[in-house]
């Protein structure tokens, strides 16, 4: 090949490639970002029915949690316009919603039945009373154990555990030389990782991230007990290397049956209820996450949700796969092909209402986690802050995944507790002057 | 190299070299394996080696998941793209800094090289902003143009050198002949650089396909390559070793193919000016 | 043989390249050095269409005070040199090794050089959860076998498990580049030297060794313009915890994270500046060995 034949050919490609990229738009695509998670793969699945019967096309963008976060917020700041939907969670939506970056859902249809989502979620998902995102999940969290281990340790799990309740069986349950630890947390660095976690479980040792007046709290007693108690508790009674351990790492080790008790997301429950996947699926056990006697329980509250932004130029083709996606006929569908257990939970109130879906076994246990926890008034002390494990500013979750990252040094033993907390409320009182609190 | 070589000698340093070469390519090897395994197989302990059943489901599952061959014609596209683009703007540059060196050639080049420092995270915001502006966001433009521009320093330098290694009096032949500077290039510069032009071409598309941070923050779904691909499958809810080792092989096998293929030409061919 | 006219004819054709790698150079750099004079919170509405805040030195004098900075820089500086030490001196022996008479020479050179071809997304996946994870990853279950103890190695080796993977990667292009270099060194010097008895240590320290000097530059130079923005390997394995956070990841935390575009745009002029001291530095010694 000639160097002229290669070049002309170079030209051409590159001038297709400019031309293809605006060509076919007759019928209405719509452009969705979402999260690599099970139900949002399992509603990929679903989407040929969707186009069926209405003729709108779907394009699916699917990353990973922190890649999606990065991308959306890029774009939405930006008002790039790439997405017409976009999969944000509770923390995003009351901040997009007050800068006017999403589009209301004011006008969704009767037949969808927006009194019917659960207002613990449509609280959360709203910005002065519009809604913003519509809840595709909903979670909270709860304690998941293995009952035949706790037998073998001559306990039994009540209803409401304590905090010390839990290191005491967690400890009984421990067997390092069978690989079974007695209890397993998230301890990897991030807001949505161990951060929640930490944040959740602070809330129940009456610790808090800022005070009335935004100042700090790592310096505080509740702080350092905290984490003392978490590290404490995990380095007699977690496995190797939980520094490291997030949402996936803890559920690989709970389906292997290495894991007593797990306390983590209520949508974990299917997971590692579903024997295809769990080898301990006959023998899980629910109870509420616990507290230190302070009046707060040690669980989150969280949501994937829908939303529109506002400069999308198919708003009303969004509208309606947001209505399909997350209507009681999708948790219908769901039910039908792969079983109650396994359809998106802790959104619609009519799904814990029905009783082919009461009888799964953590169906109440997740509902009443849900119902326990309330983002408005989250810790023991009063706080100028909305949400559970975060809190819905812009600043936070830069602060957040710093944090953690200093937290996790400290589980992984490279500082002290002491020193983490002092870290955490340096780069706290530092970012936060630079937001100019 | 005539040097007589004992078979002794040889059988040892081929013992040793395959010892090391194996080590070196056990990761490939390992998650090409993986990807044949069920999920529970990936990760049981001990691990097993090759004694498993072997299953393609891991494939289906991806491939039912995610267009694959859309994102593989995207990475094909962009990498190409940008490749032969940055070529051909490269060879005349190249051309007149190997052949009418003025004092400035070394700082030009040094500079161009230069030019590759940018943090890119740094300039996100002000890159995302200007393609809004041009409406190259999610566009197989967009993305040549910007993987164009970050290789475009390698690709004159790469050439740079070869065209060095070329005799000036060859030209000046030409020249004599008649031939005009266009014609100079064309057929008579052109042909005799073709292996270290080869071995540009190559390296630029490794490192274009390679790239995987403009790639990702500025497609969406229409001109998402494989690294984008990659990014759905990271860290998915349960058990994933498997399916990730399936995606992984499928982003990397065509490069790594034609990588293998091309071989003796890198081998040749990376000099970076490094040969004397 | 330079005319007047092919001057200006080499004037011109240098041209496109010139002025493209000009634009790629200035408009982003002048966009980001205003943006590090403003106030640009997008998560708080700022848009730049708006107008920004003049905040004079603020965000570079935030960002260095902050406690995060050097070691940052530190960071920074220890993951490029570790990978550099190790990328060249196991490049050089892997090169004269890969050049000795051998069978199946063709596939070994293969297997060598594979990692290169490896996306840096995918190779720090597959190491994180396939080799250094602590309860599934193959390090464990081989530790476990000789009795020890796993080691967490992303948390309790954040800084060299990093490396290692960096290393992995950068090594085939190292072995490459010195392999063709030791392919044109004449091998009747050596056989002579050789002869002469000289033992091996001193004939690889008088012959080989300065024949590769300029080589070994070489990849100094391309590899740590490479190394200086590392990212991906960081991003997906460690996420910056663990004092594994760089220049590079610190001002992704503070444009993406904090969203604070004004704050990480300083941050930017500052990795320019320690990228151009770095470069400099090596353009000294490059600049030296590329005259010739």
């Amino acid at each position: 090949m000639s160097f002229k034949s290669t070049a002309c050919a170079a030209t051409a490609l590159t001038l297709a490639t400019a031309f293809s990229a605006s060509a076919d738009s007759h019928s209405p695509t719509i452009t969705i970002a979402t999260v690599n998670n099970g139900d949002m793969i399992r509603m990929q699945g679903y989407t040929d029915e969707f186009t069926e019967a209405s003729g709108i096309a779907v394009e699916w963008v699917t990353l990973e949690e922190n890649v999606l976060r990065q991308r959306v917020t890029t774009d939405i700041t930006t008002n790039g316009g790439q997405f017409d939907i976009m999969t944000i969670g509770m923390y995003e939506t009351p901040i997009w919603g007050k800068n006017g970056w999403l589009v209301p859902l004011d006008g969704l249809s009767d037949s969808y039945d927006v009194d019917d989502l659960l207002p613990a979620m449509s609280g959360g998902l709203s910005f002065d009373g519009t809604l913003f995102a519509a809840p595709f999940y909903g979670e909270s969290s709860m304690i998941m154990y293995r009952t035949d281990l706790m037998e073998e340790a001559g306990m039994e799990m009540p209803d409401e555990p304590t905090w010390d309740f839990i290191r005491d069986a967690a400890a009984a349950m421990t067997d390092r030389d069978n690989d079974i630890n007695g209890i397993c947390l998230r301890g990897k660095a991030g807001w949505g990782e161990g951060g929640a976690l930490i944040t959740a479980m602070s809330n129940s040792f009456g610790a808090r991230w800022f005070d009335e007046d935004w100042n700090a709290q790592f310096d505080t007693e509740a702080w350092a007990n905290t984490l003392t108690f978490f590290k404490d508790l995990m380095d007699a009674s977690g496995p190797a290397g939980y520094s490291t351990n997030g949402f996936n790492e803890n559920l690989s080790l709970f389906q292997q049956g290495k894991c007593g008790m797990w306390i983590d997301a209520t949508v974990a429950a299917s997971f590692v209820t579903n024997p295809a996947d769990s080898t301990v699926a006959d023998s899980v056990g629910f109870a509420l996450a616990p507290d230190a006697g302070l009046g707060k329980r040690a669980n989150w509250l969280w949501a994937w949700a829908l939303a529109i932004p506002a400069g999308t130029q198919q708003k009303d083709a969004a509208m309606k796969f947001i209505e399909w996606a997350t209507s009681k006929d999708y948790i219908e569908l769901v039910a039908e092909n792969e079983g109650w257990a396994n359809v998106p939970p802790g959104a619609r109130t009519s799904l814990y209402e029905n009783p082919e879906y009461q009888k799964v076994p953590f169906a109440q246990k997740t509902l009443d986690s849900i119902l326990t926890a309330d983002p408005q008034n989250p810790t023991v002390d009063p706080v100028p802050y909305v949400g559970v494990q975060f809190a819905a500013i812009p600043e936070f979750a830069g602060i957040a995944s710093e944090v953690s990252q200093e937290f996790s040094a400290a589980y992984a033993g490279q500082q002290t507790v002491e020193e983490a907390l002092a870290k955490a409320q340096d780069i706290t009182t530092e970012a936060m002057e630079a937001a100019g609190y | 190299m005539a040097r007589a070589v004992t078979p002794r000698r040889k059988a040892l340093f081929t013992m040793i070299a395959w010892a090391i070469g194996l080590v070196i390519f056990f990761p490939i090897l390992w998650t090409i394996l993986t990807s044949f395994k069920t999920e529970a197989q990936a990760i049981s302990d001990p691990p097993v080696f090759l004694f498993f059943d072997w299953t393609l489901e891991n494939y289906s599952v991806v491939q039912e998941r995610s267009n694959y061959m859309r994102f593989l014609w995207n990475s094909v596209i962009i990498a190409g793209g940008s490749t032969l683009l940055g070529v051909m703007i490269a060879v005349p540059a190249a051309w007149s800094m190997a052949f009418v060196p003025s004092t400035r050639t070394k700082d030009i080049l040094l500079w161009m090289l230069s030019t590759k420092m940018l943090p890119a995270v740094g300039v996100l915001y002000p890159i995302y902003l200007i393609f809004i502006e041009l409406g190259l966001l999610d566009t197989r433009t967009g993305l040549v143009i910007v993987l164009m521009l970050i290789n475009l320093p390698i690709i004159v330098w790469m050439l740079y050198t070869y065209f060095k290694e070329i005799p000036g009096e060859i030209l000046e032949a030409a020249r004599m002949d008649g031939a005009t500077l266009k014609e100079e290039i064309l057929y008579v510069l052109t042909p005799m650089a073709i292996p270290g032009i080869a071995s540009t071409v190559l390296l630029n598309f490794i490192l274009a396909w390679n790239e995987a941070f403009w790639t990702l923050n500025l497609t969406a779904a229409k001109a998402a390559p494989l690294t984008a691909f990659i990014a759905s499958y990271s860290s998915p809810e349960g058990l994933f070793y498997a399916k990730l080792s399936a995606a992984s092989t499928m982003a990397i096998a065509p490069i790594l193919i034609l990588g293998w293929f091309s071989q003796k030409q890198l081998v040749r061919g990376l000099t970076f000016g490094a040969v004397k | 043989m330079a005319t007047k006219a092919s001057r200006s004819a080499a004037r011109l054709m240098m041209a496109p390249a010139v002025i493209l790698l000009m634009g790629w150079m200035l408009v982003p750099l002048v966009l980001t050095v205003f943006f590090s004079f403003k106030k640009y919170l997008p998560l708080r509405g700022d848009r730049w269409q708006n107008g920004l805040d003049w905040v004079g030195f603020d965000n570079y004098v935030r960002f260095v005070s902050s406690s995060s900075f050097w070691p940052a820089v530190q960071t920074t500086l220890i993951i490029v040199l570790g990978v550099l030490i190790i990328t060249v001196s196991l490049g050089v022996l892997l090169a004269l090794l890969l050049d000795q008479p051998m069978w199946g020479q063709g596939i070994v050179r293969i297997l060598v050089i594979a990692p290169f071809f490896v996306m840096p997304t995918v190779s720090a996946l597959v190491w994180k959860n396939m080799f250094m994870d602590p309860n599934n990853g193959l390090f464990a279950h081989l530790w476990q076998f000789f009795g020890a103890e796993p080691v967490s190695w992303l948390s309790e080796a954040s800084l060299p498990s990093i490396i290692l993977i960096v290393s992995w990667q950068w090594l085939p292009f190292a072995t490459l580049i010195l392999l063709t270099a030791i392919q044109s060194l004449d091998s009747e010097q050596l056989e002579a030297a050789e002869m002469d008895g000289a033992p091996i240590l001193s004939r690889f320290g008088h012959i080989v060794l300065p024949h590769l000097g300029r080589a070994i530059t070489i990849v100094i130079l391309i590899q740590t313009i490479f190394l200086l923005s590392v990212f991906a390997e960081i991003f997906v394995t460690t996420g910056g915890a663990f004092g594994s956070r760089t220049l590079t990841y610190l001002i992704f935390q503070r444009v993406l994270e904090s969203q604070n575009v004004g704050l990480g745009s300083a941050g930017g002029v500052y990795a320019i500046i320690l990228a151009n001291i770095v470069a400099i530095f090596l353009m000294r010694i490059v600049g030296k060995n590329l005259d010739t």
